[in-house]
Parts: structure tokens; sequence; C-alpha cells
């Protein structure tokens, strides 16, 4: 069993927990993540490292409450234990030999891209951070970001945070005003990592994208996280989950991410039913 | 005498049209009478054929004996020398190209069905209580990766050795194979959990969510004090046939439709974990494990399954009763049948797959007849799901995260005949050295390199 020692609410729909998980813990490197279940009878998902303390022996993650699994797990607290925590898996990011990245994280894809900004940062290397997010109360981890960031973009869809627009036109900026990156890691909804790594092509910038596909397992035995990239099947939990942007056929992600949605919208139903009877 | 009726006693199963709609055991076993009777018809045979069919040399006419002679006891005693799952293997291996291969009996009318004798002699073993005796500890330490049926049988055979043994286990729960691959109604779950219960017993301690190679490495073990590791983490990497469509909704790999539905319990109502309700379900394969995906996609309510092979009914290579089975369920057979593209409509979901018509020409390097492609022969098959069930692979994260574990180019761990790899104190066997293979030539492995590492330790 794996205990939850400290939990936070980043914006309405999103939040942060540390978890008790010394041998996850030891190993992990930004970019990996782990699978979870919160029960015996719970499925299986991957949520992405967000943070980890050796020392401590604890693995942060951070995830939106979106489905059945994310909505109980969001419901638990401090004290009460997780039924498995299985990791690090993947293979973490590349940073070797970056001396200047631009690093994109949309919505609560900025859970991952933030641990990554930081061992930039950490490594020396000169690191762009453009976020963006819907709307003003969606913005999560801002001073975070801001702390390891040469510079520091924030982006909003509907103008009521940073500046009014989208983390490709604020990239598109910078790029034309002459700013050069060895490469581009973006890390967000799939559309967005789409547009990053259409934008980054048209500059031949090389771009890393973090896909998070649906998983079981998480160890290469299923397939189920199959992915064409360079027209090649890859399986994002061990040949990823970073891939070359330029490369990775986002529509067929995009598809087979929807593959469950009916389930999922009827789980959230059965859910929030579950959830309002417990607050009675 | 022995009983000369020409025909196996019959074992009871579910009938078709009611067991098609449960995941409930499919065969009922033998009552002591069957049994009795059965095991009445061997001959006894001087030069013992079946003993040399069977990948574990059980003394089948000894337990066999016994069995006529009631004595279950005593024909539990003679089969547990040899194999340590039997109620598995009773169930699982495929008798009719092993011992039941050999016997006489099915020279003029049908073997002895000893398959189905040793499964009610296990069944009636453990549907008693035993008190396990723990074994003497020898203070040495074995690590085991992977809890499927080398692994367990490793673990086992160490631990009655006195052995201090950790089995490390990717996934939430212990069995690997036996869990997520076979079906309940072909092998019912509690059958596997009360084999561990009894490693259990034997102080062998099982350490779930270990992903050998990532939370920590067979050199991690090696250091923290275990001074041999076997490997036994099977053959988990599924095979696709890189046509067309592969990536359209609705496919699956059989590992993953499998995996869903046995070990994440996804037939249950209200399971949090997702399955397609599919209505017209191609499974491409002809093993046990296209029987198996076959079984569970009819069981979720699909109205049409279909197995699509590219080879004969004679190649087929499931077990025998398997196919049976799945016939008398309503599974339909489209045999020398080879899909050439899975064609998804416009939200990429699968509509049907492409196949064509194959007749079989010269035998191939497998001693099988190879397949041809019967030119102009195209069609396609309505269906809303394909299922994917083409062998599988090893799992290179092991061999990737252990330095000097020389593997074949395939991804199969090299070992000599007794498990031992390049690695001094590195043991592996089953599926990881053999590549797809049976429970028992699994168990096999894991008890002969069980006897290897003891030899080793001692040595040292």
């Amino acid at each position: 069993m794996y205990e939850i020692i400290y939990k936070r609410s980043l914006n309405p729909t999103v939040v942060e927990m540390k978890i008790a998980a010394p041998l996850v813990a030891r190993r992990a490197e930004p970019g990996q993540f782990v699978i979870i279940r919160t029960d015996e009878h719970g499925e299986r998902i991957p949520l992405t490292v967000a943070d980890y303390d050796r020392e401590a022996g604890t693995v942060t993650i951070i995830f939106q409450l979106v489905g059945a699994t994310t909505m109980k797990l969001g419901a638990m607290e401090v004290g009460d234990s997780l039924a498995d925590f299985v990791g690090p898996l993947g293979k973490p990011t590349e940073t070797a030999g970056l001396t200047r990245v631009a690093v994109i994280g949309g919505g609560v894809g900025c859970a991952i891209a933030f641990p990554v900004a930081k061992k930039l940062h950490e490594l020396g290397v000169t690191v762009h951070s453009v976020v963006g997010f819907r709307t003003r109360e969606l913005v999560i981890l801002e001073d975070e970001f801001r702390s390891v960031s040469d510079l520091f973009r924030l982006m909003s869809d509907d103008g009521t945070a940073g500046e009014h627009g989208l983390v490709t036109d604020a990239l598109r900026a910078l790029i034309e005003s002459g700013e050069k990156y060895d490469e581009v890691i973006a890390i967000g909804p799939l559309p967005m990592m789409k547009f990053v790594s259409l934008l980054t092509k048209q500059y031949g910038i090389k771009t890393v994208v973090s896909m998070n596909p649906i998983m079981i397992d998480g160890t290469g035995m299923c397939g189920c996280c199959r992915l064409t990239v360079g027209g090649q099947m890859k399986f994002a939990c061990v040949d990823g989950p970073d891939f070359d942007g330029h490369l990775v056929d986002f529509d067929e992600a995009m598809s087979r991410g929807s593959m469950y949605r009916s389930f999922e919208a009827e789980a959230r139903e059965h859910m929030c039913n579950l959830l309002a009877k417990g607050d009675e | 005498m022995p009983n000369m009726q020409s025909t196996k006693t019959e074992m009871r199963t579910q009938p078709p049209k009611i067991r098609a709609k449960n995941f409930d055991e499919v065969a009922l076993g033998y009552t002591e009478e069957d049994a009795k009777n059965e095991a009445a018809r061997c001959l006894h045979c001087k030069h013992r054929p079946c003993v040399s069919g069977c990948p574990v040399s059980i003394a089948i006419p000894d337990f066999l004996a016994e069995a006529a002679a009631g004595n279950f006891d005593a024909a539990y005693d003679v089969i547990s020398k040899s194999s340590s799952l039997p109620a598995i293997c009773g169930r699982v291996c495929p008798q009719e190209t092993q011992c039941e291969a050999k016997c006489v009996r099915g020279i003029k009318g049908e073997p002895v069905g000893i398959g189905r004798i040793e499964r009610f002699v296990a069944d009636r073993h453990n549907e008693k209580m035993h008190k396990t005796e723990k074994p003497e500890p020898n203070g040495h330490k074995v690590a085991v990766v992977g809890s499927g049926p080398s692994g367990l049988t490793c673990a086992g055979e160490l631990a009655k050795m006195g052995y201090d043994v950790t089995i490390f286990e990717a996934l939430h729960t212990a069995g690997g194979v036996l869990v997520y691959g076979i079906p309940e109604f072909r092998l019912p779950k509690s059958i596997v959990s009360l084999e561990i219960d009894n490693l259990r017993a034997l102080g062998v301690k099982i350490e779930t969510d270990m992903v050998i190679g990532r939370v920590l490495s067979v050199d991690d073990l090696l250091a923290d004090g275990f001074e041999s590791v076997f490997i036994g983490t099977g053959a988990g990497l599924p095979k696709f046939m890189n046509i067309k469509g592969e990536s359209c909704n609705g496919v699956y790999s059989a590992n993953e439709f499998l995996t869903r539905v046995n070990l994440m319990g996804a037939y249950r109502e209200g399971a949090d974990t997702p399955i397609m309700r599919a209505h017209r379900v191609a499974v491409v394969g002809g093993g046990n494990v296209a029987m198996d995906a076959a079984r569970c996609a009819l069981r979720l309510g699909a109205d049409e399954v279909s197995i699509v092979y590219r080879r004969g009914e004679e190649e087929l290579p499931a077990r025998r009763e398997e196919v049976e089975h799945a016939k008398e369920e309503g599974v339909v057979f489209r045999l020398l049948t080879n899909p050439v593209e899975v064609v998804g409509d416009e939200k990429r979901a699968v509509r049907a797959i492409r196949c064509v018509k194959m007749e079989l020409g010269e035998p191939d390097a497998s001693g099988r007849r190879r397949p041809v492609e019967v030119k102009g022969s195209e069609f396609e098959l309505p269906v809303d799901c394909v299922i994917m069930a083409l062998g599988t692979s090893p799992n290179p994260l092991i061999k990737s995260t252990t330095a000097g574990l020389e593997t074949e180019r395939w991804g199969g761990i090299v070992t000599d005949e007794n498990g031992a790899t390049s690695r001094p104190a590195v043991y592996a066997g089953g599926d990881a050295v053999t590549g797809a293979a049976t429970v028992i030539l699994a168990m096999g492995a894991g008890k002969t390199a069980a006897h290897a590492i003891d030899e080793y330790i001692r040595s040292k």
C-alpha cells in the first residue's frame, strides 16, 4: 500500500498529491510515469511523475479529475493509501547536450512540463517557458515555472491570465524575434502538441512531445498504448513516452484516446452520484 | 484386467448454450467413479511411452494404478514428485500432443484421459485442508523474477529445499499468464490462488508492483543479498501483423483483450476497466490464446465471433479440446483465410477486415504446409472488433537493463540445459528463454533451474 502524505488542490479540477513510494522515488526521472490503482477493484491508469524527493521517499503526482479513477483518487485524503503505485516506467526525458530549450506546457500538462523545465534549469540550460490555460482559474504552477525559467510567458484562451492567445502564438513570436532553441519540449493536450509540432517543423526546430495514451500494464505487454511514429508502430510505455513531435501521427492518437469516451462519461456520472451521496 | 472401453470416460461440461454466456468453468471434472473407471483403462505397458511424452516425466502408469484402486492420495503423491502445479496442468496441458499422444490405447480408440484423471486427483487433494510444513531454512536468499508457471515452480522447489525465496511480480496480482491470459472458464483463478497460497505457506514472499529492470535491476537484487536470480519473465510482448488499419479503434492484441477481461475483470458488471462490447468479432490466429479470446468475446455478448486462420483445421496449434469447445459454443472457423487489411470508418473505428483465401502448399521450416495466397480471392468480412492473437515475444526490459546477459536475436535469453545464463548466478527459464510455449514446459524449466541454483549456491 502506498500512503498519501500530502494533498492540495491546484485549481478546481487539478489535484497534487505526494505518495510514499521510496523505491519509485529512488530511480524516478522527469518524463517517466507510474501506473496506479486506487483500490483492489480499480483500473490501472498511468500518471506522469511530477516531482520526487529521494530522501523523503515520496513521488508527486498531479492529475485532472476527468474520469472515474481520477475522481476516486481525488476523493482520497492524506493518510489513505493507494493499492498500487508502480514505477518509474518509460524512458526519462533526454536532456544531454541541450543548451537552449523552449518548454511548452498546456493545461494539466504543465505538471509534467515543470519537472523537465526544473531539471534543465538545474543543469544550467537556458529555459524559456510558455504555458497556456483556458482561463485564469485553471492556472497552475505559475510561480514554480517562473523560478526555473529565464523567460516566462503565460497565455490564456480568454485573456484572463497573462496574454490573450495560444501557446503557439507566443512560441511563434519568440522564434520570429530571433530566439534560437536546440529543442522545443511540448507537453499538453494532443491538439496543442500537434500544432506546436507543426509550427516548429516550419522552422526546423527539433521537438519532443510526451504522449499519454490509454495503458493497462505499462510494461509493453498489451500494446494498448501503440502509436504510429514515423510510420512505425511504437509502444508509448516502453519506447516513450517522449517521441519526436514531427513524426507522431497525432490524429490517430486523438482517435485512439477517445475509444472509451462513452464508457468514461457513464462512469463519471456514476462516480459523481456516488461521491455526492458520500457527502450527504 | 484393464477396462477395455474404447473411448474416454466422458467428462461433464456446462451445456454449450449456457456456458457461452457465463465465465464459469466449462469442464466440470470427473467424479471419483469416473476417475477410477478411466484410470483402469491403462494397459500398464512395459515401455511406458506416456512418461516419455510428459515434459516433466510424471510416472503416469503409477499414478493411474493408484487412482484405479481409489488411492487418490497416493496418486497425488506420485504426481507431485514431478509436477508442482497438477491442478493447473490437468486443465491446460496439451495432452493430445504429449502423454496421451503416446498412449497405446490411442491406436484403436481414444487414449487414456490422463489429463482428466490428473485434474481430478489434484482437485480432490486441494479440497482438503493441508498443513504445509515450513522447511528448515538454509540461510540462503534467492530472487525469482516473474510469477508465472516457471517462476512459481522454481520458487516452490527452492523453498522446499529451505531457501529464502522472494518473487518479484510486475503486475498487481501474482500468477503471470495464469491470471492475465488464461480465462476463468478454462482455469478458475481460485485454483491459481490456491497454488500461490501453498507457496506462501512454504515461506515464499511475493512482492507485486515490482517491474524488475525499472524499479530494481537484476544487479540490484544481487547486490541486495540475493545469491542467485531466476528470470521467468515470460513472453509478454504482443505481435501485430503490420497491415494497414491495425491502429483503428476496435483492434486489440489478444494480450490486451484478455488482460482487460481476466486480470482486470472487465466482464463483470460495474467493473472500473472498460472493454468494448462488440457485435461481430474476428480473432486472428489459431492457438490457445486465439480460442480464449474468441470464447471471451462470445461471453461478452458478441453476435458472431470468427477465428480467422491462414492454415487449415489440421494445423490449428490450439489444444483439441479448446477447438471443440469453441465450435460447440458457436465460434465460426474461417480457415485458410488471411487478413490483409483492417478497414476503418471515418472515425477510425473498425468496420471490416479484408481477407484473402489461402491454399496449402509445400511444407515449410515448421513442417506444416505453407499457406499460399489464392489470387483474386479477396473479400471483406464485416466486423467491429479485431483481436490479434499472433503470438508473443520476450519482453526486452530485463535484457536491456542487465549488462552481459546474452540473448538470441529474437529476444530469448540464452541458457544452457540447466537454465544458466551468460551471467554467473543468473538463471532463466520458461517463455523468456524458449519464446511462447506451454505451461508445463515452463514449469519443467523452473524446476530444472531450481536444482541448478541449489547446486551453484552449495558449490560456492
